[in-house]
């Protein structure tokens, strides 16, 4: 261990790819109007600012497919 | 299309459970604030999650203390940084209302007092979530924790939530606002006031906690807006006295809409809702009363 347990490597829990605890998955269709909805409200971040998702990192919580204005994202298996 | 500062601060990989608020009101504020910030954290969940030894999620400087010296450690950053000259770095301290309420309030009281030029932002699950959903002071009346059970002889927690916001309104600090993670727009604009305020500032942030409250991960946003429209929990800030409500409820939804989505408010009956919904529309009142 580092002296005072200093972790020099910014955003390393990258290594940590969390998408394997999801179990349904968040799928965008093309009804999308990019309003950015989701993009506010991932727990995760893991969704861009162009609306893509990124499934490594993922935890299937939902909230996308719950908030989306436009019913856009659906959870799925 | 978005305006926002398309920078994550807090890297994904943590290891908050799904549908976590805490790390959504985290986010937001980060990029409130952008990259010329510092953030203390208390003990807490959020700590946990994203600090796994030898990982971090954090993007910016980071330092974990215990839940007693958030704010005396933000002091001493902030003091550390004003001796090399550097006036302009955003000190955040950000603490669970286990740290903020309870265990923390000593040391926040003492730099509120000072006048520190710190943004204390507490991110209120109403329960230490972290160690196994036991009270705090910020648990609401009439839930259900593991050291408040509902059972025959008892409801819950049998106290009112402390009104943390009005004790750090009472140091006569430049910028106080409560938030909500459902309201995005409103948390990052009061992140931004505080960090332009010139002293200390404090942000209670309620933010729907899956785990400790009992319900479905993907419900955390739609409970923020549930407490927020039946108000339960009220938006408001105080910028320099001046009392604003910045959501106002022109047609509110029943606080018993709220609560029976909440496997700890399960077991309430009429008369104990009956209370809560008295409680949330005096308070409310006596916002708006005070705002004008």
């Amino acid at each position: 261990m580092s002296i005072g347990a200093v972790v020099k490597e910014p955003g390393s829990s990258r290594n940590n790819k969390t998408g394997s605890w999801r179990t349904f998955k968040p799928v965008k269709s093309d009804k999308c109007i990019q309003c950015g909805i989701c993009y506010y409200f991932c727990p995760e971040g893991c969704i861009s600012t162009d609306i893509e998702i990124d499934y490594d990192y993922c935890k299937g919580c939902g909230i996308c497919a719950e908030e989306c204005p436009v019913k856009a994202i659906s959870m799925e298996r | 299309m978005i305006d926002i500062d398309p920078k994550e601060y807090l890297a994904p990989g943590h290891r908050a459970c799904a549908g976590c608020g805490a790390t959504i009101a985290v986010r937001l504020a980060l990029k409130a604030l952008g990259p010329n910030t510092v953030a203390v954290s208390a003990t807490g969940c959020l700590e946990v999650v994203t600090s796994p030894y030898p990982e971090t999620s954090w993007e910016i400087p980071w330092i974990h203390v215990a839940f007693e010296n958030a704010s005396a450690v933000a002091s001493g950053v902030e003091e550390a940084l004003k001796a090399k000259g550097k006036t302009d770095t955003n000190i955040i301290v950000i603490g669970g209302d286990g740290g903020t309420t309870d265990i923390g309030i000593q040391s926040l009281s003492g730099a509120m007092e000072r006048g520190q030029n710190i943004i204390y932002m507490c991110y209120d699950n109403e329960a230490y979530m972290n160690t196994g959903i036991q009270r705090s002071s910020s648990t609401p009346f009439g839930a259900s924790t593991t050291t408040s059970p509902a059972g025959k002889n008892s409801f819950g927690e049998n106290r009112f939530k402390k009104d943390m916001a009005t004790i750090m309104a009472g140091h006569g600090i430049p910028y106080v606002a409560t938030a909500c993670v459902s309201e995005p727009q409103d948390l990052m604009n009061k992140v931004k006031k505080a960090a332009e305020a010139k002293g200390p500032a404090y942000i209670h942030v309620l933010q729907p906690c899956a785990t400790g409250w009992g319900y479905d991960p993907s419900k955390t946003i739609k409970l923020g807006k549930l407490a927020v429209d039946s108000k339960a929990w009220v938006l408001y800030e105080i910028d320099n006295g001046r009392i604003n409500v910045t959501k106002k409820i022109t047609n509110p939804v029943p606080v018993k809409d709220y609560l029976s989505m909440q496997k700890r408010f399960k077991h309430l009956t009429e008369d104990k809702i009956e209370i809560i919904q008295k409680h949330a529309e005096e308070k409310y009142n006596q916002l708006i009363a005070l705002s004008e």
